[in-house]
């Protein structure tokens, strides 16, 4: 049997078999290259030999015995040792949650570790990215990008940063981290500026499988779910927000036909299913606000009445002036511009190209050309996404809607 | 267990008045005493201002003994807790215990054995 697809099965059971190694072995390294060694034995040798009846069990047990030959190897007496650490890390762990994976997620996304080598390790160790696609990615050369997660798992070794899920007691504000990481990988993917957009449309890709390990990881974590909906719906605008010459397209201006509908309904099924837990979120808000988006057959029929309500919660429970901008946004449609500008006066956010592109449309629809002009200028000026600027830079003479949601 | 150094990072200027002083050192007598209780404890100091520090240096077999402390700042090490914990996520508990107390940043780092 030579018909199995390595890539397919590296990506999906790469994280898992690192996971379970690091748990046996208390080393990432020698987890990380004993699992490398053992799909480079199965590349090797299932075409020949046929493909074993659980290649996850082949791979994890290969990788077991690859990793207790390399600390044979490594040093005298070595064998003894890889078993006292098996012994060791075998024990019952503390905390909620049992799965290797889950460990490892909130090794990688620990917050001893700086943000960028968070998401670097997420994509490393979960995902089974290479260096060079997570450094192709994120536009920083290969070698920058190696250094940094080199660090990282030094860091993670010397410092003793636990393999382990979270006591209780700290596990909402970590879990809070865990999500940042995967939504911060999906952002890079959907709005970057720039890059490779194959790789972005991975970055994305892996940003929403590592969102669906979490909710099968964590399934009473109504939060997970939220920000999986949440990276579902708007991951399912992608055909439709940019124009054939690559120029952003408004939500309000998007063919609602290319819309993926499979990705719409599902993140819309589990918005619902949030709503009957009733532990409302930010990520379940917001993923409510783009249901209600999707729900709209075209823009001018959008609840914005329902939008302006879900604003008004995620407002209370997650307070901040770019809340408070977007709400704005869904005021201007419910009661009209005037309102919406007295809130946008009020928000700290003058160097934010968003605040100036609301503002400028509010003070369009008031008939203050001149204004609105300026601060579309102001917004040109302000953005750093060159297809943004010339859009902007028309808008201060034409008349259209700011850019809302994705 | 491993051992973390948690040091105690403190604006220059004077000490506090007593009665900011005090409540504080009481709060590490106590952390202290926590530390003791749970086997956590190594070693403790807090250490005099860094105007009693003195540098010394060897440059070409010869002393060069130099006022004052390794570096200037702002800040400066006010004193410091070797302690022993099972892994960082540990350490760090202490350390935002002994961050309330003293109400200044607490710097954790791993000693190598």
């Amino acid at each position: 049997m030579t018909d199995v697809d390595f890539e397919e099965l590296y990506r999906r059971e790469y994280g898992r078999a690192v996971a379970i190694l690091t748990r046996a072995f208390g080393d990432l390294d020698l987890a990380e290259d004993a699992v490398q060694d053992a799909f480079a034995a199965a590349v090797r040798r299932w075409p020949a030999e046929g493909c074993p009846p659980s290649p996850t069990g082949w791979i994890v047990t290969t990788a077991r015995n690859r990793a207790i030959d390399r600390l044979r190897r490594a040093r005298a007496g070595a064998e003894k040792e890889a078993l006292a650490m098996t012994a060791g890390h075998d024990e019952p762990v503390a905390g909620p949650f049992t799965d290797d994976r889950l460990r490892l997620v909130f090794t990688c996304c620990h917050p001893a570790l700086a943000l960028p080598v968070r998401v670097a390790l997420t994509l490393r160790l979960l995902g089974g990215l290479t260096t060079a696609e997570i450094s192709r990615a994120f536009l920083v050369p290969e070698a920058t990008m190696a250094q940094r997660i080199v660090r990282a798992k030094a860091k993670i070794r010397h410092a003793g940063i636990p393999y382990r899920v979270p006591a209780e007691a700290d596990l909402p504000e970590r879990l809070r981290g865990v999500l940042a990481v995967v939504y911060l990988i999906f952002n890079e993917g959907y709005a970057a500026s720039s890059g490779d957009a194959l790789v972005r449309d991975d970055l994305c890709a892996e940003a929403i499988r590592l969102g669906r390990l979490l909710v099968e990881l964590m399934p009473d974590e109504p939060e997970a779910r939220g920000l999986l909906a949440l990276m579902l719906l708007i991951g399912s605008r992608r055909d439709a927000r940019t124009a054939p010459d690559g120029t952003p397209v408004l939500l309000a201006d998007q063919d609602r036909s290319r819309w993926d509908r499979t990705l719409v309904a599902e993140g819309q099924a589990i918005v619902r299913e949030c709503l009957r837990r009733n532990r409302p979120g930010p990520y379940q808000i917001q993923a409510a606000i783009n249901a209600v988006h999707s729900d709209a057959p075209s823009a001018a029929r959008t609840d914005w009445a329902q939008i302006l309500q879900l604003y008004d919660l995620l407002a209370t429970i997650a307070p901040g002036p770019v809340v408070a901008l977007n709400r704005a946004v869904a005021v201007a449609e419910v009661h009209g511009p005037e309102p919406a500008l007295a809130i946008v006066d009020g928000l700290p956010l003058a160097d934010y190209h968003v605040f100036q592109a609301v503002r400028a449309d509010l003070l369009r629809r008031l008939g203050r050309s001149e204004e609105a002009a300026v601060a579309y200028a102001r917004a040109a000026e302000l953005t750093g996404n060159a297809a943004s600027r010339e859009w902007l830079l028309s808008r201060s003479t034409a008349g259209r809607p700011p850019p809302v949601a994705r | 267990m491993k051992q973390y150094l948690l040091s105690v990072y403190q604006p220059d200027g004077g000490t506090p008045p007593p009665e900011v002083l005090e409540p504080i050192m009481e709060g590490l007598r106590r952390l202290n005493d926590d530390l003791r209780a749970a086997g956590a404890w190594v070693f403790a100091a807090g250490l005099h201002a860094p105007e009693t520090a003195t540098v010394v240096r060897v440059r070409d077999g010869a002393d060069l003994i130099t006022d004052g402390p390794f570096t200037e700042g702002k800040e400066h090490l006010g004193g410091f807790t070797v302690i022993q914990a099972p892994d960082l996520d540990a350490a760090l508990r202490w350390a935002r215990r002994m961050a309330d107390v003293t109400t200044l940043p607490i710097e954790v780092r791993p000693i190598a054995s």
